[in-house]
């Protein structure tokens, strides 16, 4: 049986992604670039009994997420840079309550209204230090409708299992360009159910580290009842100043992410075996930077790429075994220096990074990296 | 008998953080009488609240509870009903939590219509961030951040209420403490946004900066303000001056409730495929 295909812009398979990983609950608030998500998911949620609605405001999409989710629902929001700055309150609350939900994030330019129908990749900083306090930050940057598709299935797969907000973040390019995708059959992706408990009601505390972790979440109106809170908690979900206890449970949300690096983080790497030049690249950006790697290569240039698929946690063991053996980093991404912050970061000065940085609403062109990638001696 | 307020209140969360003299305690005596009068599931019912004195009622409340952010709980609510519509779901706050920083959420729920019931504690001040004022403080009254009276016209809760779409709308007081379990009880029961709006009082920090000397003084002034809407139809303007309407101010049972009009929504939508 042949697979069904489509041609379809990347938050349209976004939308698809998320109903195909079980997603019955959207809350959103119109902005551009990323409204043609919200706009699907109202046609095709309540088809299958799900739930759409259209809140007041960002905030209030990001509260209606995290209360249904909390009530077992698998939950997503779209948005885009101005958005994204008003949902951080309660990104942060679903960090320290640790709630699953998926925020998908469509890169225009900034700050503020900036300019809302040009491409952009100036949010990746805003996906981990963008509310406040310490906590863990996943974030995915696909360069394809088809891996839009795909990201936004593993975002939910990985908010389940890690208990915790996760962010797709294509640029306006990859959220608005058409491309044919070839949709999965049913089964032939995995899609993570969340952990729920195995004690009963009167044994179950929410944040019960003998489960790991990762402690299983029940639902509200499922026979368990519990609190949930903002503030700092402990294992019973009561709020807590006791010093020990507080930082055990910070401790503890941030290592479900950094001691499962390996698991999450995501990367491709092309033509990189014999590379004296590395372009590191994500999302759209991507798609130039292979070109350029392919024309260098005719040239007699050894490039190569190496391309971020998981922004957040950051790559950091891959881009220090790069910068051990290669003779320059060519970064170009639509900011004034955001991923070449972290590779610098990785670099520890072994190796120059050469950054092409464009924020003028503008995609990176090959010939742009091309040039750069000559820069390096 | 007794009535029996321990079956309602999670073992070894009281004391509360209330100070003496808050209203707060009284309205969270009528809720639990209201849940009890209608026999509610605890594990069936969320009881949801945002941030400040009044909304930290829900974590001595024996049910699925959620203390959320600052003006919130209208928000994440919805959310909860939605996915759930079968829950009951009450909300809980203060003033400030509601009307100002959670102004927007309230307003859009009352539109909805969304069958919750919010309890409103308007104790005229921000508690306990120390007493700034509140969009409910009355004009030139004193707060920490009013030390020359407050400049600002407040808001009838009530009115806002009505005004933005909710169906049901009523007004108790802390010091009529055995009519807030019979209006949150109508409430629950009322197919739609209610709104129960209590003024209470809060001694510690708007009491002492307001020439009130004592926690009766002030019990004083809510029995004198407080008037039943029957007893205000006998009334002239003259002599409604200065008072404060209470009981059931407005009930309507023509609006559509929301998880009912999105239901026939999923309906449509599969019949459409």
């Amino acid at each position: 049986m042949s697979k069904k295909v489509a041609f379809l812009q990347g938050n349209e398979a976004a939308a698809h992604g998320a109903l195909y990983a079980g997603c019955d609950f959207f809350g959103g608030y119109p902005i551009t670039p990323s409204t043609e998500v919200a706009e699907v998911m109202s046609v095709e949620l309540p088809k299958v009994g799900g739930k759409f609605i259209q809140m007041e405001d960002e905030i209030g999409a990001m509260a209606a997420i995290l209360g249904a989710s909390l009530a077992g629902a698998k939950v997503l929001t779209s948005t885009s840079g101005p958005g994204l700055s008003l949902k951080q309150e309660l990104i942060g609350y679903g960090c320290i309550a640790e709630i699953p939900c998926v925020i998908y994030n469509v890169m225009r330019g900034g700050p503020s209204t900036g300019m809302p129908t040009g491409p952009s990749q100036s949010d990746v900083m805003c996906a981990k230090w963008g509310t406040h306090g310490d906590h863990p930050a996943i974030c995915l940057t696909p360069a394809s409708v088809q891996e839009t598709y795909e990201e936004v299935i593993r975002a939910f797969n990985l908010s389940e299992k890690y208990r915790t907000p996760v962010m797709v973040m294509p640029d306006e390019i990859i959220a608005h360009m058409r491309e044919r995708i070839v949709f999965p059959e049913k089964g032939e992706l995995e899609v993570v159910p969340r952990k729920s408990p195995t004690v009963s009601p009167e044994q179950y505390k929410p944040y019960d580290t003998s489960f790991g972790d990762v402690p299983p979440l029940a639902a509200f109106g499922s026979g368990y009842k519990f609190h949930v809170t903002g503030l700092n908690k402990m294992q019973d979900g009561f709020p807590t100043t006791k010093a020990e206890i507080v930082q055990a449970e910070e401790e503890r949300q941030v290592r479900k992410v950094d001691a499962n690096v390996d698991d999450i983080v995501t990367f491709e790497e092309y033509m990189l075996d014999d590379a004296d030049v590395v372009v590191v690249a994500y999302g759209s950006t991507s798609r130039s930077a292979r070109y350029a790697v392919n024309v260098a290569r005719e040239q007699g240039i050894k490039a190569g790429m190496f391309r971020i698929k998981t922004f957040w946690p950051f790559p950091d063991k891959q881009i220090k075994a790069l910068a051990g053996r290669v003779k320059g980093i060519v970064i170009p991404e639509m900011n004034l220096g955001m991923c070449s912050l972290e590779l610098e970061r990785c670099a520890q000065g072994k190796v120059p990074v050469l950054g092409i940085f464009r924020v003028d609403g503008e995609p990176i062109n090959p010939d742009q990296i091309l040039e750069k990638i000559k820069e390096v001696k | 008998m007794a009535f029996d307020y321990d079956k309602w209140i999670r073992p070894g969360k009281l004391p509360h953080i209330w100070c003496p003299g808050c209203g707060h305690g009284i309205v969270m005596k009528g809720l639990i009488r209201a849940m009890e009068t209608l026999n509610l599931k605890k594990e069936e019912t969320a009881v949801v609240s945002g941030i400040g004195c009044a909304s930290r009622l829900p974590g001595y409340i024996d049910c699925c509870t959620l203390h959320t952010a600052h003006g919130r709980a209208a928000a994440f609510a919805t959310g909860v009903k939605m996915a759930k519509p079968e829950m009951n779901v009450i909300l809980v706050g203060g003033d400030g939590d509601g009307t100002a920083i959670g102004g927007n959420h309230f307003i859009h729920a009352c539109r909805r219509n969304i069958d919750m019931t919010y309890i409103i504690m308007n104790n005229y001040i921000y508690g306990m961030t120390g007493g700034q004022f509140s969009p409910c403080t009355p004009t030139g009254h004193k707060a920490s951040t009013t030390p020359y009276g407050n400049p600002d016209p407040g808001f009838d809760i009530a009115k806002l209420a009505i005004g933005a779409g909710a169906t049901f709308v009523a007004r108790g007081t802390a010091f009529h403490a055995n009519q807030i379990d019979k209006l949150i009880v109508e409430a629950i029961q009322h197919k739609g946004f209610s709104v129960v709006e209590i003024l209470d009082d809060c001694p510690t920090t708007y009491g002492r900066r307001n020439k009130y000397k004592s926690v009766i003084e002030m019990m004083n002034r809510l029995k004198e303000v407080a008037v039943p809407v029957k007893a205000a139809e006998k009334m002239t303007a003259e002599q409604l001056q200065g008072k404060v309407l209470t009981g059931v101010l407005y009930k309507e049972e023509v609006k559509p409730e929301y998880t009912a009009e999105y239901a026939k929504v999923i309906e449509r939508a599969k019949a459409s495929k």
